[in-house]
């Protein structure tokens, strides 16, 4: 099967966000030990890029406190990147103090979020950012930017890909090297992904374009799909589909990263990454959470003994 | 290229036989009538009613003849029942059926545990149900198994699933349903085996029959419409967990399409709220939870 064939990315990154955006929705604290041990694991698997962990206050986000100890305790494999959340300049200083080499900062397409989220409106959380990629240029720092709400807001609804493209703009243009398009309650549809990333690919390059998508209405690899026969070639997914959804509860987060592993080896599409070796990673952190994986290919692999 | 979608898709509602034959808490007669009067409200123009199977092989299915004969059948809306033989066909008759279906394979393995026959023989059968089902003016839809990977033989060709397709719709199908039966098909596997089903089966006759247990089918199902397929089997709640992967699911949830069907401006007939509160009264009937993530999502607990 060619991927190029069908019009599809020889090649796709896959961003494994697990052990932020999955722990970080996840009601179980994790032990510091946990955490390191499983982007131990991770960075064994051929995943190219690894989030580590947070650089927000603990009083905020009680999982990520031990933010420190994490980017100090793992492993650094060569070739594998390591990026941390910094939401402002304090946050940047404390990652790079402790050794990080590359950050995300976080910006919104829907006022309401942002200002719910991060207590800002989204002009003022540009000129955070701005903060941070200013003194990130000076020391050499490639900065990722994500786009919440690219497809859907918890409390605006809808979201129009105009505004989308207007935020992603002014993360590229301030130095961002790469924006993750993130349908953070997972409403999105191959039909509103499309209009979306129409609309953002006027403003950004697609080689600059990643999509992380939720599952929580189950369409996360159909969107995938959709994003990737537009050129998209860089994908976030989470360990188990660690992360559940904190806007509709019981309900799940983030894409699995063994399915979507799953169906870009079956299209031909290489990723560098060992499915087995993820699943071994998501079955530890599920036993250590006491939790089911949210990994269909997990579910069924463990039930047949065979991938 | 994303392609164009068809502007109609036909979904075809697999929960009450499918989907309870694989559940394994038998359900009382009562329940599986309510059920598909509920589905008849939704705005589904064919469910699946039952099985006209032997109840020593298929319990769930013993009251067979009840439940066809119990439902409120809504004018518009088609009743197909599953007939293996030409004994079951017969009896489905007389039960008041005005569509059948015959379940084939693209395995040989798979036919011979499954009705323990060769795909030879189980079309030799079909045959009779056939020659019946024309002399009644009946409507029979084929399903050919296995279409993407076999429980037994792994890899399925392309060819093969092409071959027996091609069988089914010469003796007379309207439509062939094929099923990725154990769910482990992808994109890249469903794009390869629609090319080689097309090159002898009008894509106007074709409709996906795809299983969930790997998380695909939704990925699956767009690559199908992709190429121009318009008929989409799906269980209402996800019923169905597949009997080849202990605690895996199985069909792909009705509630989860008709949503990636709406985002898509694809016209369905089919209320989401409505399908979701049936997916709701069977999952109580069932004590079990719904796999549908769309429902999941919607219930604010």
């Amino acid at each position: 099967q060619e991927p190029q064939a069908s019009g599809l990315p020889e090649y796709i990154k896959i961003v494994e966000v697990g052990p932020r955006d999955g722990l970080q929705n996840e009601k179980v604290i994790v032990p510091t030990d946990t955490k390191i041990e499983l982007i131990n694991q991770l960075s064994k698997t051929g995943l190219p890029a690894i989030e580590v962990t947070s650089f927000v206050s603990s009083k905020w986000v009680p999982q990520m406190a031990d933010h420190k100890e994490v980017m100090r305790g793992i492993e650094r494999h060569p070739g594998v990147q390591y990026p941390v959340l910094t939401p402002n300049l304090q946050g940047f200083h404390s990652a790079i103090a402790a050794g990080a080499t590359e950050v995300s900062v976080f910006g919104a397409a829907s006022e309401s979020f942002s200002k719910m989220n991060i207590n800002c409106s989204i002009e003022e959380s540009i000129e955070r950012f701005e903060e941070v990629t200013k003194s990130a240029r000076n020391m050499n720092i490639p900065v990722r930017g994500y786009v919440s709400c690219a497809l859907g807001c918890p409390y605006e609804g809808n979201v129009v890909p105009d505004k989308v493209a207007e935020v992603s703009k002014r993360l590229y243009s301030m130095g961002c090297y790469e924006i993750s398009l993130g349908d953070t309650i997972g409403v999105g549809t191959p039909g509103s992904m499309k209009k979306m990333l129409e609309a953002v690919m006027k403003e950004i390059p697609l080689s600059a374009l990643a999509v992380h998508c939720h599952d929580t209405y189950g369409q996360a690899l159909a969107n995938i799909l959709t994003a990737m026969q537009m050129g998209v070639a860089v994908v976030d997914s989470s360990v188990a589909g660690l992360g559940g959804c904190p806007y509709a509860k019981g309900a799940t987060g983030n894409v699995a990263t063994e399915d979507v592993i799953y169906m870009l080896n079956g299209l031909g599409i290489n990723t560098g990454v060992n499915l087995c070796a993820v699943m071994e990673a998501g079955n530890f952190i599920c036993t250590a959470l006491n939790k089911k994986t949210n990994s269909k290919v997990a579910q069924a692999s463990f039930s047949t003994g065979t991938v | 290229a994303t392609g164009a979608y068809p502007k109609r898709v036909k979904v075809v509602e697999v929960g009450p036989r499918d989907g309870l034959q694989n559940e394994k808490t038998v359900v009382p007669t009562s329940v599986k009538i309510s059920l598909i009067n509920m589905l008849s409200e939704t705005g589904l123009q064919v469910i699946e009613a039952t099985s006209f199977v032997s109840p020593k092989w298929v319990p769930q299915m013993a009251d067979h003849t009840e439940v066809l004969q119990g439902i409120n059948k809504r004018p518009g809306i088609s009743y197909p029942v599953l007939t293996p033989n030409l004994r079951g066909f017969q009896a489905a008759v007389a039960a008041g059926a005005k569509e059948v279906s015959v379940f084939g394979a693209a395995s040989e393995l798979f036919t011979n545990k499954n009705i323990n026959c060769s795909i030879e023989e189980s079309l030799e059968r079909f045959e009779e149900v056939m020659k019946a089902a024309r002399e009644a003016s009946i409507p029979v839809r084929g399903y050919v198994s296995c279409v993407l990977g076999c429980p037994y033989e792994g890899k399925i060709s392309a060819a093969k699933v092409a071959e027996v397709s091609k069988k089914m719709y010469s003796m007379g199908c309207y439509e062939i349903s094929l099923g990725d039966t154990i769910g482990v098909g992808t994109p890249g596997s469903m794009r390869e085996m629609l090319a080689a089903v097309m090159k002898e089966v009008p894509v106007g006759a074709l409709a996906v029959h795809c299983h969930d247990t790997y998380g695909q089918a939704l990925a699956n199902i767009l690559v199908a419409l992709q190429m121009g397929v318009s008929v989409v089997d799906a269980s209402v709640a996800g019923l169905g967990g597949c009997p080849y992967a202990q605690g895996a699911s199985g069909n792909v949830a009705t509630e989860d399409l008709v949503y990636m069907l709406n985002g898509l401006g694809i016209h369905t007939g089919v209320d989401l709220q409505k399908l979701m509160d049936t997916g709701t009264f069977i999952c109580n009937a069932l004590n079990r939870k719904t796999n549908s993530k769309v429902s999941q999502a919607s219930c604010r607990l």
